[in-house]
């Protein structure tokens, strides 16, 4: 089986469970795992596709969070408009601080886009239209194309499952397209590729803008799906979150997000309840995949795969040739 | 008195010395992180988090087993350095031969467990310190607290110390052999993981010391540590972390930079020196005081 093939089946999988789902599961919870995962999606492009760490995703998820609460909520647009205008507002907060983050690589690039969440955090705090430690509260719902009820969350689960489809299949499209092979050799070597004469500069800031762009889709969806939006969406912790969740699931690899979101929102379901345990266990998981598990789950399981595979082509092969055949010169 | 921009000269004298006093935290969290960085090549993330640890290890010292303030000024250090040296010992130490990132995310998970066990027990409410130098002098034209006067001057001679010590030292020059060539060092006879593992231990309890000093007049709290540290980053970007000495002229400056703006322009005082940082990468990236590659 091939990597392109394995990867048809899962999504197909992932689409037969999605479909199913709502009608095992709670809804809401399932709506906020896909907002976390569309998140992640647009985290792995920067970090597992582009080699770049930002720390300050926050920003832009809770960014496009307060803009469409306030776009739904006071200007009274509807939904789908709100969260097209709260993610373009991403769009362009992405533009800017990655025209800033992008002349430091490495840790640095981490720490600038710390600095710059942290900004907007305190921007987030003392501006009057997101309503400071409330937040913004009681946002509409609404009526999706101005007749499908979303007060519904049946409906709003199929909606926000078609959101991050899109999103997914957005993102899978660009990692492997040939601008996608483009980043990834600029991952893997930056001198050799300025030296082919990319302009490297200018697609570390595309990557930047898109995964910003849709970690804000992420945001703005979540604004709708739980009618809030509060400064927990632009902390640093938020960030952190999202960047828990790519490790845990497996940095650079397409289902790895989902399975982080999973992961994660289902453990802090699970530990609401014991207060800061859920800040502890998260660190001793960060702490564990860092050390042990680097590959994370979807990337340990491909690894395994893999290995079975070729443990088979070889027994494949020696049936064919018996040993005695390729015997090591040494023998 | 004459009054500057409808500025009353007090109250820009008194915002100047909290300037000041903020500027000596920067210098001191950002000359530990700049000294562990030059060996490690790792962002300690965790510096704020052993910040934090410091003060409540004075607090902790005091409540319990009635150790002075004076006291704890130099067990809080010892001890915050020694748990540091464990987490060098037992985590950091495995990562040293991968992508620097993943030293980072490593004491970013700590942050989190150390944070998160501090709230658990200590909540996220603040505890006060006693003032252990009540009182001030009256210089005429302001009055200055004495422990404010004394947390300036602890600074000073810390950061001086660490600064003669890497620079001037014979200890400093195997260091910063280590720092360009590791293997030849190690081959001329010295111990250079132990080296690596004290240098890691001395920065942190940099960050310690830090904690006790700023323990009687910021809130004990055990979120104390990541609001500096995220602002210690941005200082860190701005100087660049090629120079020690670079590393603690940024730290006072900005203090004093924050501390201006807070006379003129409250709102901005917050993120001042995140602008100021935004600046600097768009005109010299690499810092005030870094190489250019």
């Amino acid at each position: 089986m091939t990597a392109q093939n394995r990867t048809l089946i899962a999504f197909i999988a992932f689409i037969v469970i999605a479909l199913v789902a709502p009608f095992f599961l709670y809804p809401v919870y399932l709506m906020k795992i896909l907002c976390f995962a569309l998140f992640a999606c647009a985290f792995n492009l920067l970090l597992g596709y582009g080699g770049l760490l930002s720390f300050g995703h926050a920003m832009f998820f809770g960014g496009a969070s307060y803009f469409t609460g306030h776009i739904a909520k006071v200007w009274g647009w509807s939904p789908e408009l709100a969260i097209l205008a709260g993610t373009a507002c991403a769009a362009l907060l992405g533009l800017v601080a990655g025209f800033i983050a992008i002349r430091r690589a490495g840790i640095y690039f981490a720490m600038v886009t710390l600095a710059l969440a942290q900004m907007f955090f305190f921007f987030a705090l003392q501006a009057p239209f997101t309503g400071g430690e409330d937040g913004i509260q009681a946002i509409p719902r609404g009526h999706l194309f101005g007749f499908i009820d979303l007060y519904n969350d049946m409906a709003l689960y199929y909606f926000v499952l078609a959101v991050f489809v899109f999103g997914f299949l957005f993102i899978y499209r660009v990692i492997h397209s040939p601008f996608g092979q483009v980043l990834k050799a600029i991952r893997e070597n930056e001198p050799r590729a300025i030296s082919l004469g990319y302009k490297t500069d200018n697609y570390k800031l595309i990557t930047f803008v898109i995964s910003a762009t849709f970690a804000g889709l992420a945001g703005g969806t979540k604004a709708i799906v739980f009618q809030i939006s509060s400064l927990t969406d632009v902390m640093w912790q938020m960030s952190g979150e999202v960047v828990l969740m790519t490790l845990v699931g497996g940095m650079g690899t397409i289902f790895g997000p989902i399975v982080g979101a999973l992961v994660i929102v289902t453990m802090q379901n699970y530990l609401a309840a014991f207060g800061e345990w859920v800040l502890i266990i998260q660190g001793v998981v960060f702490v564990i995949v860092v050390l042990a598990f680097r590959k994370g789950i979807v990337g340990e399981f491909t690894a395994w795969l893999e290995r079975r595979e070729q443990r088979k082509r070889i027994a494949q092969e020696e049936a064919a040739a018996p040993r005695v055949a390729t015997k090591p010169e040494h023998a | 008195m004459f009054e500057l921009l409808g500025i009353p000269p007090q109250a820009l004298y008194a915002q100047l010395m909290l300037g000041l006093v903020n500027g000596a935290f920067y210098a001191v969290l950002s000359l530990g992180l700049a000294v562990i960085f030059g060996l490690l090549n790792v962002i300690n993330f965790t510096h704020g988090a052993q910040y934090m640890m410091g003060a409540f290890a004075g607090y902790i010292l005091l409540t319990y087993f009635g150790v002075p303030y004076w006291g704890a000024l130099v067990l809080a250090p010892i001890i915050v350095g020694a748990v540091g040296i464990v987490i060098e010992r037992t985590m950091l130490r495995h990562l040293y031969h991968l992508d620097h990132l993943y030293g980072l995310l490593l004491t970013f998970g700590l942050v989190l467990v150390i944070e998160g066990l501090f709230r658990q027990q200590y909540g996220v409410s603040g505890r006060p310190f006693p003032n252990p130098l009540p009182g001030g002098q009256n210089l005429g034209f302001m009055f200055l607290p004495n422990y404010r006067l004394w947390v300036i001057v602890a600074s000073v001679v810390v950061c001086f110390a660490t600064w003669y010590l890497i620079e001037q030292t014979r200890l400093g020059s195997y260091l910063r052999a280590a720092v360009e060539r590791p293997d030849l060092v190690q081959a001329f006879g010295i111990n250079v993981p132990v080296m690596v593992t004290l240098t890691y231990g001395f920065g942190v309890a940099l960050a310690g010391f830090a904690g006790v000093l700023a323990a009687p007049i910021q809130v004990v709290s055990p979120m104390m540590g990541m609001n500096i540290i995220i602002v210690v980053f941005a200082v860190v970007v701005i100087g660049g972390m090629g120079s020690i000495l670079g590393a603690i002229i940024t730290g006072y400056f900005l203090g004093l930079v924050e501390g201006l703006t807070r006379v003129f322009y409250p709102e901005a005082s917050s993120t001042v020196i995140f602008v100021i940082m935004a600046i600097v990468l768009l005109i010299r990236p690499q810092g005030l005081f870094g190489k250019a590659k």
